[in-house]
């Protein structure tokens, strides 16, 4: 299944770039330059004063197994993707996210979750991010 | 756990003939619209004898004072009935109303219904509160508030079509009305397609609902997962007797495809920063706390057991060895796990556990695979260790036909334990119940009961009266001592008792018999923090207690909310704050919540403030039906304390010191009766202190009325208000 690695070795959490990944990314999915629309995010690390590290989606699903309105599903490739026609914005996605990447944003009625479109691979100018691929994990819901 | 979930026999074959063979009586248009800050200002009429459809503004006064849900149904039927109504005569009224803050999709919890009748039962009014999604795909449709009046002349079904903007009543001669079949069949009739599926709920009832007076409602949704419609039950007070009196089938709704910001609310960032910060919490603490996402409410069973508060054998005693046999771990593995087992979108609590795969063993379903909603701790206490039951086939068997009969757990279960209480000192034998053997733990006897109630028959029929009813009927016949029945019979204005022991907590009995609508613990649920916790050790504490709880939880009701995701999760310093017991943390986000949909800035005395209006209102109209004095909040003793020597000697060392510390008596010497009677006047007196406490605290006479001048302070006094409680001394 593919999703977005990060290289922590190579991500200084933004001292030395301009935080390209959070701008390709909320420019690619909603057409504009706040960050806060942003998939993937630096975000403070707790406990280190001022430091960030990289935040996005790992793909691990237990989201959809959550979604009441099965707008939310992985496909073929194992990414998760979110149906806007059928999402009834109660975001229990947001707060049950394992690794708190799926993001509700103020003014959106969706909530915003990575969906390995790559544009913020190609903008870090450090090659700390790439399209990798990881075995499917079994299925979380299945007739039993 | 069923191999698989998605299996259960079908009954939609037949429901394009079955649609066909409806006759239309009415056809409205209405212009469908959405809430602007949670209303949409108006509610749809509907009188069944005249076959009229008609739009009531729903004016500033009453957003101000009964706010929504169970205040403009209770405002709604001051209006419709007179002192003199009976349950059954036409004007009675049925509203469903799901509040300002109902449907909306993030905070969890939001999906309620309320409904409001003047009870079969009780003969005042009753409110029930209810999850399934009829109310909010009715607010989504255009209309805070549904009433019915009138009765028709053959059974007919409601369609409120929010899509296309029409109101139908239509004939419907064919669909059975049992609730597992019904809801099914009529989700597919007025869904367009598979997906229109989840735009559909239903309300309906069942067969035993027309041949008792102890009938409930079930409001549906379609469960995604499962391909099933779901049931949640207006379980208390007889409500779905009432609609079936009224020939209604099936109350169908078909509302718009649902998106998380149809309340318009005022700030929108308000409402879902608390929303998340609360699925966040349930979903690190649910695992340790209560489990409610795995086994619902039947978590508490065993601890009920533990603290010696489930009632067995018609609340003689507080625990049984074989609980263990109907305990949660026995739940887990029976529920299907995986499934967002919300009965609203956005309730990460996800109680309505459903175990999936029961095949059917009596009656008329018999072999039918179903999906039973259930069981919920309630229904276990009540038809499974009340009735000496421990068998969990068993309980999903009684759980299932009492849902689709259209018959309230809690009722059903309290009522036969006073039966077989009964069976065993010898007040009813095989002869008086027409062959059934009542005795404790005769699961096959409990249901033959059940199915008699359902078609009208034998002592079934008797039962489905109630407890009530009962104790006069055998008093009547000449059965059993009448002071025994009144002890043992539990029930108080003509309500049986929801499933727990007050015997060993004071406040509790309060908590119970202190009620507007009889004794349901969704008013105060107050054991813990008094018996166990002994937070509330004064009559003044205990006072304050049932001053604040019943207040804050009748705020719910008013805004369409579920009381669970409250204090069924805590956040992880709850325990640390000054008041714990309230939850502080989460009533502030119920500040917020409110605040963010209809941009009526409150503060946590507001909540109080607004539910005392409500509140108050209701004591007065029960005061004017004839039920609302101190009289009618005395509890049956068994309640209370210990009724015969067997449940004196069960607990007879706590007795003893009670008698020995508290009252100031040596037992040592005397007989049980005589302790039984020295305990019996002390908490009889207790209880009686408790009550003038309580009465102080909530503002009333010394007689239960609230003064002409409590109506003042609180805005509600209306004169046929003033006039009721001048009658009465207030």
């Amino acid at each position: 299944m593919k999703y977005l690695q990060v290289d922590f070795e190579k991500c200084d959490g933004g001292r030395h770039c301009n935080r390209e990944c959070e701008v390709a990314c909320s420019k690619t999915l909603y057409k504009t330059g706040d960050v806060a629309y942003s998939a993937i995010r630096l975000l403070p690390v707790k406990g280190q004063d001022g430091a960030l590290a990289i935040n996005v989606c790992n793909q691990c699903g237990e989201c959809v197994e959550v979604c009441p309105t099965e707008a939310l599903r992985q496909n073929k490739l194992g990414v998760v993707l979110l149906d806007k026609k059928v999402c009834v914005a109660c975001y229990m996605c947001v707060g049950f996210c394992p690794t708190l990447s799926f993001r509700q944003v103020t003014g959106l009625h969706e909530p915003v979750k990575c969906i390995v479109c790559g544009a913020c691979v190609k903008a870090c100018p450090r090659g700390a991010l790439q399209v990798a691929e990881k075995p499917q994990p079994e299925p979380l819901i299945a007739a039993r | 756990m069923a191999e698989d979930y998605t299996k259960r026999t079908e009954y939609t074959g037949e429901a394009a003939q079955m649609k066909a063979a409806h006759v239309l009586l009415r056809e409205v248009p209405f212009t469908p619209s959405l809430p602007e800050l949670g209303y949409n200002n108006r509610t749809l009429h509907i009188d069944l004898t005249t076959l009229t459809v008609t739009e009531k503004p729903v004016t500033q006064q009453m957003k101000d004072i009964f706010i929504g849900g169970r205040g403009f149904g209770l405002w709604y039927l001051w209006q419709a009935i007179k002192p003199t109504t009976k349950w059954n005569d036409p004007e009675n009224d049925i509203i469903i109303s799901p509040g300002p803050l109902g449907g909306n999709t993030q905070y969890p919890g939001s999906g309620k219904s309320l409904v409001v009748t003047l009870s079969p039962q009780t003969s005042i009014p009753i409110d029930s509160n209810v999850g399934g999604y009829f109310g909010p795909l009715m607010k989504f449709s255009g209309f805070d508030a549904l009433e019915i009046q009138g009765k028709a002349e053959q059974d007919v079904i409601v369609v409120i079509d929010g899509q296309k903007g029409v109101v139908r009543i239509e004939t419907a001669p064919l669909e059975p009305s049992d609730s597992h079949v019904a809801a099914e069949i009529f989700t597919a009739e007025y869904a367009e397609t598979e997906a229109d599926r989840r735009n559909v709920s239903i309300v309906s009832a069942g067969r035993a609902a027309e041949n008792s007076l102890i009938g409930c409602l079930n409001f549906s949704w379609y469960d995604l997962r499962r391909k099933a419609t779901r049931l949640k039950q207006a379980g208390r007070g007889g409500i779905g007797t009432v609609l079936r009196d009224k020939k209604v089938k099936a109350l169908v709704c078909r509302g718009p495809q649902v998106r998380g910001d149809m309340n318009h609310p005022a700030d929108m960032a308000r409402i879902t920063k608390v929303a998340t910060k609360l699925h966040k919490e349930i979903h690190d603490f649910d695992d340790q706390q209560c489990h409610m996402r795995r086994q619902g409410t039947a978590h508490l069973v065993e601890i009920m057991d533990a603290y010696d508060l489930l009632p067995v054998h018609n609340f003689q005693y507080g625990n049984h060895p074989d609980t263990k046999k109907i305990a949660s771990w026995i739940w887990d593995a029976r529920f299907t796990q995986g499934i967002p087992d919300g009965c609203w979108y956005g309730c990460s609590m996800a109680c309505s556990k459903g175990a999936d795969g029961h095949i059917v063993k009596t009656g008329p379903y018999k072999g039918h695979v179903v999906t039973v909603d259930g069981p919920e701790y309630e229904t276990a206490g009540g038809c499974a260790a009340n009735c000496g039951i421990f068998e969990p086939d068993w309980l999903l068997e009684s759980n299932f036909y009492c849902d689709t009969y259209g018959i309230c757990t809690i009722t059903f279960g309290t009522l036969t334990a006073f039966i077989m209480e009964c069976y065993q000192r010898g007040i009813l034998n095989k002869e008086r119940t027409g062959g059934l053997e009542m005795t404790w733990g005769n699961a096959e006897a409990q249901m033959e009961l059940l199915h008699q109630m359902a078609r009208g028959e034998g002592f079934g029929k008797i039962a489905g009266l109630g407890v009530l009813r009962m104790k006069r009927i055998f008093t009547e016949r000449g059965w059993g001592d009448p002071q025994l029945l009144q002890d043992i019979g539990m029930e108080i204005k003509g309500l049986e008792y929801s499933q727990y022991m007050s015997k060993e907590s004071l406040a509790q009995q309060g908590g119970y018999a202190l009620t507007n609508k009889g004794p349901q613990h969704d008013e105060a649920w107050l054991i813990f923090m008094d018996m166990v916790n002994k937070q509330i050790p004064t009559f003044e504490a205990k006072a304050e207690a049932l001053y604040y709880f019943p207040l804050f939880r009748t705020w719910f009701g008013l805004n369409g909310l579920c009381k669970l995701p409250w204090n069924d999760i805590e956040p992880e310093d709850n325990a640390q704050t000054s008041e714990p017991a309230k939850v502080p943390d989460h009533v502030y986000n119920y500040c917020e919540l409110f605040s963010g949909i209809t941009g009526r800035e409150i503060q946590k005395q507001d909540i109080i403030t607004m539910s005392e209006k409500v509140y108050n209102f209701q004591r007065v109209f029960n005061i004017r039906m004839g039920k609302g004095l101190r009289l009618h909040d005395t509890p049956p003793y068994r309640s209370v304390g210990p009724v015969t020597r067997e449940e004196y000697e069960s607990r007879a060392e706590r007795y003893d010191t009670q008698m020995r510390e508290e009252i100031g008596v040596n037992p040592d010497g005397l007989s049980v009766d005589e302790k039984i009677a020295i305990t019996r006047r002390y908490r009889e007196d207790r209880y009686q202190k408790l009550v003038d406490a309580v009465y102080t605290r909530r503002g009333w006479t010394t007689d239960g009325v609230p003064p002409v001048s409590k109506l003042q302070e609180l805005g509600i006094d209306f004169p046929e208000l003033v006039e009721v409680v001048k009658q009465h001394g207030g």
